[in-house]
């Protein structure tokens, strides 16, 4: 159903006039069967113009919608025999991460991943997908004990970042986020990670560090939130919409700066309009790239992902050399 | 270059009368922060840049760094010649680098290179918080990793002097790939046995805390450095509550089991040397490597 965000609004309303007058055409026994169909044209190529072309602020917006698929809904989709497995053994248990261990396809993998919630109930529990670093730390026990076993790990990505909180400084956020991307680029097994809705900053990248990442084509990767972004460079958060646009955060961007390897398409208006057929797709891709990484052996598994991340970045040289 | 920082410094300077002013030679005097004392920049300069009146100590540039750490002040230069790009092409960004670069007379934040600490020799790296902030963009990961790099190769110490606000916004996702960058280079260093030391100085947030800052084999700080994930003003609005005043200092996050230790300026040569020194005794025993 259209009509969730802002940008749907003229979709919202043609339905709307296309419902009205499929009713009136019933109740009084007209037929506008034409009228029908040309408004039916119209709408499919409205729907064209407004998701063919979404700017990258309707993107953020798709990428934050409540009823967008999580991970536990990809997890259930996607995997069989999922047993979730809790704890970091330090601290404690955070619910903004899950994970545990599972079959895809008949593979023995581990999963972890940020985990939303669907309401604001749900949502305090999780505390919005937002880290403290047991959830960092749960997630790296869990990718020790499958690089210990051999076992692939496949990682889902939603977070709006890690939680900016005095609990989590006082436990260490900034230790713990930076222990995965250490520890994560150390694995021999492969790594596949999946942005499926919001890529938040350093509490993104904790989970990110793999040898394919591959994004949903409405998600965003930013290192800061847009928000954020504007009320630091321009004193004023209300120009969100103005930073998502300049700092590139959207699919097609991070696949030009060799950020990710693949978009996986999305159902016209995103992913939560069709949640099973979204969770094949991202099946489909997950699957592939990691029956080609398991051909690989662990020490070219380690240095793919080694050199992967190395090159990423642009600089150029003065004529005299230093 | 030197001169523009104690130039820009004496502004906030406070000289009582025109006379004073007209009699002081510029940039003779600097006023503490923290406790406002003024002070003779010179006597300023031979106690480190620690104020002899409270103990601040006063923000450095990578250059004075290095001139303060390693044996004569001496550093023999890696990538200087490595330039910004500007590759998202961000409003501003161009003017904002090329103000930086007249401002401080560097090419980037970060300056990298080899020297020797108490007679070892060492692979230093030091970040300047003058130069945009110290964050970290492409050529400051660049820049890091190669030095780490080069440590790994010439089996020397890592020592890294962190300073920053973070993440460079004007680089995008590039900016924070330079944390998965650098990280991941320090890995080959762990897994070679090769020593690194990482010093936070005033102050050192985000991107930067949250790889290498906090990757050393020894984390140290320090007095009153201020350093964490997320800043202090955010985390204010998220929990809504006034945060302590020593929140998120060297100290705090000492109590808190996040460093090793707290190091003054005017010890931090001798103690550097003094784990450069175990180090350096362990090495081609049973239990070195």
């Amino acid at each position: 159903m259209a009509g969730e965000m802002p940008f749907e609004q003229p979709l919202a309303e043609l339905r709307a006039k296309i419902d009205e007058l499929t009713r009136f055409s019933r109740e009084r026994g007209i037929d506008f069967s034409e009228e029908i169909a040309r408004l039916e044209e119209r709408y499919a190529r409205l729907e064209e113009e407004i998701y063919g072309n979404l700017t990258a602020p309707q993107k953020m917006q798709i990428a934050r919608l409540a009823g967008r698929p999580t991970t536990l809904d990809y997890i259930q989709r996607i995997f069989t025999d999922f047993l979730e497995l809790h704890g970091d053994r330090l601290f404690g248990d955070d619910l903004a991460i899950v994970g545990g261990i599972a079959r895809l396809e008949g593979i023995p993998v581990t999963v972890v991943g940020h985990q939303k919630g669907k309401d604001t109930k749900e949502n305090i529990l999780r505390n919005f997908g937002m880290p403290h670093p047991e959830g960092f730390r749960k997630a790296l026990r869990l990718m020790r004990q499958a690089d210990k076993f051999g076992r692939p790990i496949v990682t889902f990505i939603d977070t709006p970042g890690a939680y900016p909180g005095n609990a989590a400084e006082e436990r260490g956020q900034s230790e713990a986020i930076a222990r995965n991307l250490l520890e994560m680029a150390s694995f021999r097994v492969p790594i596949v990670c999946v942005v499926i809705g919001e890529g938040g900053s350093g509490g993104a990248l904790a989970l990110g560090v793999g040898n394919r990442v591959l994004m949903l084509e409405n998600a965003i990767y930013s290192v800061i939130s847009p928000n954020g972004a504007a009320s630091i460079l321009w004193k004023d958060a209300s120009l969100a919409d103005r930073a998502a646009e300049t700092m590139r955060i959207t699919a097609k961007d991070m696949l030009e700066l060799g950020v990710v390897e693949e978009i996986i398409p999305e159902p016209k208006g995103g992913a939560h309009k069709d949640p099973a057929w979204q969770a094949e797709r991202v099946k489909e891709a997950v699957l592939r790239h990691l029956r080609e990484l398991m051909a690989l052996s662990g020490d070219q598994l380690r240095k793919q992902r080694f050199d992967k991340f190395r090159q990423i970045g642009e600089f150029g040289f003065l004529d005299i050399e230093g | 270059m030197l001169k523009d920082f104690f130039q820009k410094k004496r502004k906030y300077a406070t000289i009582t009368s025109d006379k004073a002013k007209r009699d002081i030679p510029e940039g003779l005097m600097t006023k503490c922060p923290k406790c406002g004392a003024i002070l003779v920049t010179k006597e300023l300069e031979k106690n480190l840049k620690v104020c002899t009146g409270c103990d601040y100590h006063f923000r450095l540039s990578a250059r004075e760094r290095a001139r303060f750490t390693l044996d004569e002040g001496r550093l023999f230069e890696y990538d200087a010649g490595m330039i910004t790009l500007d590759p998202l092409s961000f409003p501003g960004y161009r003017e904002k680098l090329e103000a930086n670069v007249k401002k401080t007379g560097e090419n980037e934040a970060v300056l990298t290179g080899e020297g020797t600490i108490g007679g070892h020799p060492v692979v230093f790296g030091a970040i300047g918080f003058d130069f945009f902030s110290g964050t970290l963009g492409s050529v400051v990961g660049e820049k890091i990793a190669n030095a780490a790099e080069k440590a790994l190769q010439k089996r020397y110490p890592l020592v890294l002097f962190s300073a920053s606000g973070g993440a460079r916004m004007q680089e995008g996702i590039l900016s924070l790939m330079q944390m998965a960058k650098t990280s991941a280079v320090l890995k080959r260093l762990d897994d070679e046995g090769i020593l690194y030391i990482s010093v936070i100085t005033d102050p050192t947030y985000g991107g930067v805390s949250a790889s290498f800052a906090m990757l050393g084999d020894y984390v140290l700080a320090e007095p009153g450095a201020a350093f964490g994930f997320a800043g202090r003003i955010v985390i204010e609005q998220t929990i809504r509550q006034k945060l302590p005043d020593d929140f998120q200092t060297a100290e705090f996050n000492l109590k808190h089991g996040q460093i090793d230790r707290v190091v003054h300026r005017k010890e931090m040569r001798a103690v550097l040397t003094r784990i450069l020194d175990v180090h350096a005794a362990g090495r081609g025993t049973a239990h070195g490597r």
